[in-house]
């Protein structure tokens, strides 16, 4: 059982809750996640550790609402028990001092950048953060990641706020700029992800990427997040998430997220109809 | 002579009856037949059933209380070294070790050790009470997993008045007896309480723990005087043919935690989803293939088919389970090997397409290597694979203990005590053997138990 001790709607389909979880905030490492439970019936999903306080002993975690189990960890009030917490899970960030680094963020992806950004400013990198949202609405994080960016840039699709593009027109215009990087970090819906990889490949930038396949136990025991690395399997939540861009299969990794589209539709209904009456 | 009386076998519920629901299939005995099988048991003075037991169940002891009618005095003697005689009466390869051994097998049929065992195991629970034992105040010992290995391991040690506690990773405890044999071979419920028994000896659980990142082994060391790793198979193996990572084909693994763990049966109300087609190809022969394929039907799948490259002899699920899973209507391809895996549009599995082999020279494991008939290939329509072909010993603490020494293919490498290479830590069950069985991971927990309380007592010795 973990504790929620703040709740808070980050916009209209993503929240944040920090979690009374000790031994979890003691060992997570940037690029770690946690597996919730919310509700003895759900499914365990994979959340990445937004943040974690030792002081504290509690972890950050922000989640959108896209389906059954996030929409019954959402119903959770402040103060109410998560069934189950399991993490820090998956293999931690390679951090080391390197010179510049450009970490990217979209989507829900924003908000688990934030270890990556703040590791790598600590370590003495320059970091240029650049994140990315639909519209103005959906961005979240702005204010915490600019705290530990050298230079922030935002992109909305329809140019609500700041440049008006993807992540990767940025990307393209730093590249072009001459600027010497030496590593890119890219964390979001798989496209956005494949595109930054497509991107920095011909100028060979290491490109870091975090996959999310479907997990179920998230402990090496199922095989469901395989992925193909440079033309090898690998699980994703023991040897990942974290993979070299340039070497992952995005198609099949795309194929793989459908499997199950149908389906979690009914999960997702019978989980509202449920919230629903007992609201009434 | 009283071992002439022919072997009594329990009654099962008929295969029509039991292929649409998860219940058990064998019904166990009833008092009068388990006091008559009893008997046929000839008391030896040298008693070779024991020989085959791992953990040194006493076996003529408890067989001739059973023959008295005394269940409850028998069910104490078995639990003097069984922790968990009602999964081991159910899932024991008892054919393969006590009743192999039993003297009345040389010219007849073994004693039926194992669902005798069974019995008393059950008839305990219904009607016997479990005396809550004194608390522990010896030294602290971590246990790593809750599978028979770590049980067996925390429920000895806590008999020998140590401060136990086991560190789980996942939701619930059991390991393999909970996300992988399924309920009607092994009722969830049997599970429970036998952990519950392990507790009422004083063993502390601590779920959701992944030992290795929440705490490592060195980690574990600075509290507790000792560490037993029983963390068991993980990754599942593939065959690395065209077409595994498509939709519809699952490890054996995957699919099994769909169904058991999370109950997948009961979505949408559990909100975990398991998608199971019209046809089902199972790929290997072991234990875990005939479980699947037989959830399979249960599941609703109108044909399910076993596909394995060698024939029914060699195949290592147990022959009941062969048995049982060919009464239900599994169908059974042998000689066969998938080759690779063609997908419809959407990216959903179409069809399996195999090759036909033949048995030709032996190979290194003594059995007849399984060789291509040339041209042979064709193409079975299937809409879900499950692969079961094994498991490796899950990497994670060896990744995360770098000290600690494995074999190439991934076994944590042990002493015969059962001790790894980094002093105080001990390990055994699947994370050692690799895919084993319920009865050998209990034995290393038994033995590990012994060795560390050599190692915390010496003066007791
Ligand atoms: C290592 C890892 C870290 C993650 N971190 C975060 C995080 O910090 N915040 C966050 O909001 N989400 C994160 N995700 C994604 C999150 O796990 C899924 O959104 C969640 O499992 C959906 O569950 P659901 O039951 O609500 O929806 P479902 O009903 O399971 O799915 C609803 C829809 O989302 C899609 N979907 C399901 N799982 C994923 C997935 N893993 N990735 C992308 N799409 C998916 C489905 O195809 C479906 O269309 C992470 C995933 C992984 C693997
Ligand atoms: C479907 C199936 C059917 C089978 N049928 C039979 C049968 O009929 N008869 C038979 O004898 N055998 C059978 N087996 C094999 C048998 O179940 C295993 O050999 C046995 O369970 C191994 O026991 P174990 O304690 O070593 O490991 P497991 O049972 O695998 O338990 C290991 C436990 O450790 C936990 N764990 C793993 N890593 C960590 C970590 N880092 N930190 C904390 N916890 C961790 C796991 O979650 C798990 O609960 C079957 C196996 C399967 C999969
Ligand atoms: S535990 Fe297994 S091997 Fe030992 S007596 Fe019981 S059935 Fe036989
Ligand atoms: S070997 Fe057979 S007959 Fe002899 S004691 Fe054991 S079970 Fe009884
Ligand atoms: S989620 Fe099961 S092996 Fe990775």
């Amino acid at each position: 059982m973990a504790r929620i001790i703040k709740k808070e709607l980050l916009n209209e389909n993503v929240s944040r809750l920090t979690v009374d979880a000790p031994h979890i905030a003691r060992a997570a490492r940037p690029g770690q996640f946690v597996v919730i439970i919310p509700r003895e019936d759900a499914e365990r999903i994979p959340l990445t550790i937004a943040d974690a306080d030792v002081a504290k002993g509690t972890i950050t975690i922000i989640f959108q609402i896209v389906g059954a189990t996030t929409t019954v960890l959402d119903s959770l009030p402040e103060g109410a028990e998560i069934a189950h917490l399991l993490g820090p899970l998956g293999t931690p960030s390679h951090i080391a001092k390197l010179g510049t680094v450009v970490v990217i963020g979209g989507g829900v992806g924003i908000a688990e950048i934030y270890p990556a950004v703040k590791a790598h400013k600590a370590i003495g990198n320059e970091v240029i953060t650049i994140i990315g949202a639909r519209n103005k609405e959906l961005l979240i994080y702005e204010k915490e990641l600019t705290a530990y960016s050298s230079r922030l840039v935002v992109t909305t699709d329809d140019g609500s706020a700041g440049r008006k593009g993807f992540v990767s027109d940025e990307l393209k215009d730093i590249i072009a700029s001459g600027k010497k990087i030496a590593e890119v970090v890219a964390v979001g819906p798989v496209p956005m992800m494949r595109v930054c990889c497509e991107t920095t490949k011909p100028h060979g930038i290491k490109t870091v990427v975090s996959l999310n396949p479907l997990m179920l136990d998230a402990t090496g025991m199922c095989g469901v997040c395989r992925v193909t690395v440079g033309g090898q399997i690998k699980f994703a939540c023991v040897e990942g998430p974290e993979f070299d861009g340039h070497q992952v299969d995005f198609a099949e990794l795309t194929a793989r997220l459908k499997g199950y589209k149908d389906v979690e539709k009914q999960a997702h209904d019978h989980v509202c109809r449920l919230l629903k009456g007992l609201e009434k | 002579m009283a071992e002439k009386k022919k072997r009594l076998h329990m009654q099962e519920r008929t295969a029509a009856e039991r292929v649409r629901d998860f219940q058990e299939v064998p019904l166990g005995y009833t008092p009068e037949e388990a006091m008559a099988e009893a008997k046929r048991c000839i008391q030896c003075k040298n008693p070779l059933c024991v020989k085959g037991c791992p953990v040194e169940v006493k076996i003529p002891e408890f067989i001739k209380l059973v023959a008295e009618g005394k269940f409850a005095e028998a069910s104490r003697k078995i639990k003097e070294t069984n922790a968990l005689p009602a999964v081991c009466g159910r899932v024991c390869p008892q054919e393969e070790q006590c009743e192999l051994k039993c003297i009345l097998g040389v010219k007849g049929e073994p004693v039926a050790i194992g669902t005798l065992e069974r019995f008393v195991a059950d008839w305990e629970r219904e009607h016997g009470k479990q005396e809550p034992r004194r608390s522990a105040a010896g030294s602290r010992v971590a246990v790593v997993g809750s599978g028979p290995a770590g049980l067996t391991c925390a429920g000895d040690l806590a008999r020998l008045g140590y401060q136990v506690t086991i560190f789980e990773s996942l939701h619930v405890t059991g390991g393999v007896l909970t996300y992988g044999i399924p309920e009607f071979r092994l009722p969830k419920k049997i599970v429970d309480l036998e952990v519950e028994y392990v507790k009422t000896l004083g063993v502390e659980v601590k779920t959701d723990m992944l030992i290795g990142n929440v705490y490592t082994i060195e980690e574990l060391l600075k509290d507790y005087k000792a560490v037993f790793i029983g963390s068991g198979a993980g990754l599942p193996k593939f065959m690395g043919i065209p077409g595994e990572n498509l939709d519809g084909v699952y490890s054996a693994n995957e699919y099994l935690f769909r169904v058991n763990m999370m109950k997948a049966w009961k979505f949408p109300e559990s909100l975990t989803p398991v998608k199971i087609g019209k046809r089902v190809a199972v790929v290997g022969g072991g234990n875990v293939a005939m479980d699947a394929a037989r959830v399979s039907l249960r599941l609703g799948a109108a044909e399910v088919t076993i596909l394995y490259r060698r024939t029914q002899e060699e195949m290592p699920a147990r022959i009941e389970e062969i048995k049982r899973a060919r009464e239900e209507g599994i169908v059974f391809k042998i000689l066969t090997l998938p080759v690779a895996y063609h997908a419809a549009e959407k990216g959903w599995v179409k069809e399996a397409e195999c090759l036909q082999m033949e048995l030709g020279e032996p190979d290194a494991s003594g059995r007849r290597r399984p060789v291509a008939i040339p041209h042979s290939e064709f193409r079975l329509p299937v809409d879900t694979v499950i692969v079961a072909i094994g498991n490796s010993p899950n990497p994670l603490i060896p990744m995360r203990t770098p000290a600690l020494k494995t074999e190439k293919w991934g076994g944590v490498i042990v002493t015969a005590e059962g001790l790894t290479s980094l002093p105080s830590v001990y390990a055994g069950g699947d994370i050692v053997r690799g895919a084993a069985t319920v009865i050998s991971a209990m034995g290393d927990g038994k033995r590990a138990a012994k060795a560390i309380d050599r190692l915390l007592s010496p003066v007791k010795q």
